[in-house]
């Protein structure tokens, strides 16, 4: 930790807050200025490659020296802005960071065959803007502030799942149609942080919850807690809000789909975490109730429907988006518990689904590369055909069910011990089933890929062997490696979990 | 002789104005209301007048799409760059945050740097608003068919 603390000199460390989200920013804008797609790849991947170094010296950071508050422009908080980072955004930071590096450099192959040479600098400048306002809601400590980055990062998506028209017209179809969810939800918060600052007069999420503290909630803050759960659970696709994202992962760049299934819903997860428990205390009753009876009750069904819906895919990314719902309900039923152990479940299956879904979707994007496969049947013989590709998908799905010697055992135990600590029986017995239902949708891509024989190629010719890229083959390995690595080194992401619980729950 | 020629002529002496008038809403903003995006969107207007009656090739040739494109990079550019500067300047040996405007004008207090340091920043709201309103009639206006004359 020392030697991330000290990874960078201390004249730039001191403002690492501040130039994580400033980076990408400026960087959007010089990307849309390159002439040609390679050069706004490279800007992209410089930026990427210093927001991680940034992430990793955060840690460092916070680990070493406690919380982080930076104040913008100098005006000290409660008035100014602040950036505050503490144990519970790090390892979101780290997540979109080092995650947001590896699509980055996965990028290259896969959106030189996807978006027209004359678009390629505005979509990397359009996914830079979009890395910057992730990270922006991630690290921020000011409401009004996540609203601001929430847009910045949703708007900007918009953009990038419609580029995905070159190949499927239907992109545009599905991007309008998170752009109306997406907005409403963010209407929702944003009527939420109204009421918050209504009742609290304050706009600073720590000076927000002391004044809640002194004050007590009343029927505005209770108001404000419905529309901010709402607004949120929008963005974070937590059940039955959950109707933008199938379509929205189906039709985008695989390069896009990669990116926001392993961090965007994550982000908003940790912005509604950062709600429910940093600015309203989880000990006030309206906010136990809606742990038990909202998120508990939404996380098992989503759970249950999502991974019902899923088995019944055609289409390879769809499925696997469906499953992305499903795995949110996880984490909402982790969060559910309301306990430090909960919490700390979640946060693990949090940063665990994001290892699988990257290498999941980069896989995927690999097919689609090679042979353009979309659909579910159409990954017939694929192992044949691309063994090391169809290997890291067959690893990473195997820890989206949650066998053994994978990432997904890990969470899931960690899930089911939180869970008995409760006594909830019923929770245990819905994971499950889920994992069943998972291990029923993961059959039927495995089945395919192994299984089957490929197509013949043209006059009956036996079909060629495709290595992907090894642009598209590291990043995607290294992926599922992480899977396995984690089973057997799980302190790191356990700790880091541990400690994101405790800071919010204020345990030791 | 050109049909709507009281058109032509009107607008001809209007749009200096508007733009005059988008400059004083831009330097008065940092006294009253006023600002980079309200003179952004009067600037973009001129232009948008000039397009409605001189036509839309006309104005491409006045400001051509290339230039949009680049002006709304480049504004952000401007905007982020005094906060990068804000950083390496360092003002009274004390270090400063990201957009503390202090550090531009170190030796006359703190008015005097927060004074450039929002007009700085407001020029660069200017530039990318003014372009990005100019990009989206662009991308409108050129998807239509022109109207011809006889349906006005």
């Amino acid at each position: 930790m020392d030697m991330l603390a000290s990874l960078l000199p201390a004249g730039i460390a001191v403002h690492a807050p501040a130039l994580i989200v400033v980076i990408p920013l400026i960087m959007a804008a010089v990307a849309a200025l390159m002439p040609r797609g390679i050069f706004a790849w490279g800007v992209t991947l410089a930026t990427a490659i210093a927001v991680a170094v940034l992430s990793l010296n955060i840690l460092g950071q916070v680990s070493t020296g406690g919380v982080i508050s930076y104040a913008m422009g100098g005006w000290l908080p409660p008035v100014g802005i602040e950036l505050r980072v503490d144990m519970l955004n790090v390892p979101l930071l780290l997540l979109v960071g080092i995650v947001g590096l590896l699509c980055v450099i996965y990028a290259l192959p896969s959106v030189a065959d996807e978006i027209a040479k004359k678009q390629q600098s505005l979509f990397y400048s359009a996914f830079l803007v979009c890395f910057a306002g992730l990270l922006g809601v991630t690290i921020t400590g000011d409401a009004f502030n996540v609203f601001v980055f929430l847009e910045i990062s949703s708007i900007s998506t918009y953009t990038i799942i419609a580029m995905g028209a070159g190949k499927d017209r239907r992109a545009l179809t599905a991007s309008y149609n998170y752009l109306v969810l997406g907005t409403i939800g963010a209407t929702f918060f944003v009527i939420g942080v109204g009421f918050l600052y209504m009742a609290t007069g304050t706009l600073n999420i720590a000076d927000m919850a002391a004044v809640l503290e002194q004050n007590g909630h009343d029927r505005v803050t209770q108001a404000a807690f419905a529309f901010i759960v709402v607004g949120l659970g929008l963005k974070a696709a937590m059940f039955p809000l959950h109707v933008w994202l199938p379509n929205a992962y189906a039709f985008a760049p695989n390069f896009v789909t990669a990116f926001l299934a392993s961090t965007a819903t994550k982000v908003a997860f940790y912005a509604l975490i950062r709600f429910v428990f940093s600015v309203f205390h989880p000990e006030v009753n309206f906010v136990a109730m809606s742990f038990t009876w909202l998120f508990a009750v939404v996380g098992v069904i989503a759970m249950m429907v999502a991974s019902v819906q899923a088995v019944f895919q055609t289409d390879a990314r769809r499925l696997l988006a469906y499953s992305s719902v499903a795995q949110v309900g996880y984490m909402m039923l982790g969060l559910g518990m309301g306990t430090a152990a909960g919490l700390s479940a979640s946060m693990l299956h949090l940063m665990n689904h994001a290892l699988m879904k990257g290498a999941l979707f980069m896989a995927l994007g690999a097919f689609a590369l090679n042979f353009g496969v979309r659909r579910v049947k159409d990954l017939a013989g694929l192992g044949q055909t691309m063994p090391a590709s169809s290997a890291a998908f067959t690893v990473a799905s195997l820890s989206l069910v949650g066998v053994p010697l994978t990432v997904g055992f890990t969470s899931k135990w960690y899930l089911v011990t939180a869970a008995l600590e409760r006594g909830w029986w019923w929770a245990v017995a819905a994971l499950m089933i889920s994992s069943l239902l998972a291990l029923a949708y993961v059959a039927r891509l495995l089945s395919a890929i192994w299984m089957e024989t490929p197509p013949a190629g043209k006059a009956g010719l036996a079909p060629a062997r495709r290595l992907a890229p090894w642009m598209v083959l590291a990043p995607m390995s290294l992926l599922a490696f992480a899977n396995i690595y984690f089973f057997f080194h799980a302190d790191p992401l356990v700790g880091l979990a541990r400690a994101a619980a405790n800071a919010v729950m204020g345990g030791n | 002789m050109s049909p709507h020629l009281i058109l032509r002529v009107v607008s001809k002496l209007l749009i200096p104005m508007i733009v005059v008038f988008g400059f004083y809403v831009q330097f008065h903003g940092d006294f009253g209301p006023g600002g980079g995006f309200q003179a952004g969107v009067i600037i973009a207007v001129a232009v948008i007048l000039y397009a409605l009656i001189f036509g839309m090739d006309e104005a491409r040739r006045a400001v051509p799409p290339i230039v949009v494109r680049y002006g709304a990079a480049l504004g952000v550019l401007i905007y982020a760059s005094v906060g990068v500067a804000t950083l390496f300047m360092n003002g009274a040996g004390e270090p400063l945050n990201f957009l503390d405007y202090d550090a531009l004008h170190p030796d006359q207090g703190h008015h005097t740097g927060q004074h450039y340091g929002i007009l700085l920043v407001e020029l660069g709201v200017l530039t990318t608003v003014a372009s990005v309103m100019l990009a989206i009639f662009y991308a409108f206006a050129g998807r239509v068919p022109d109207i011809p004359d006889e349906e006005w």
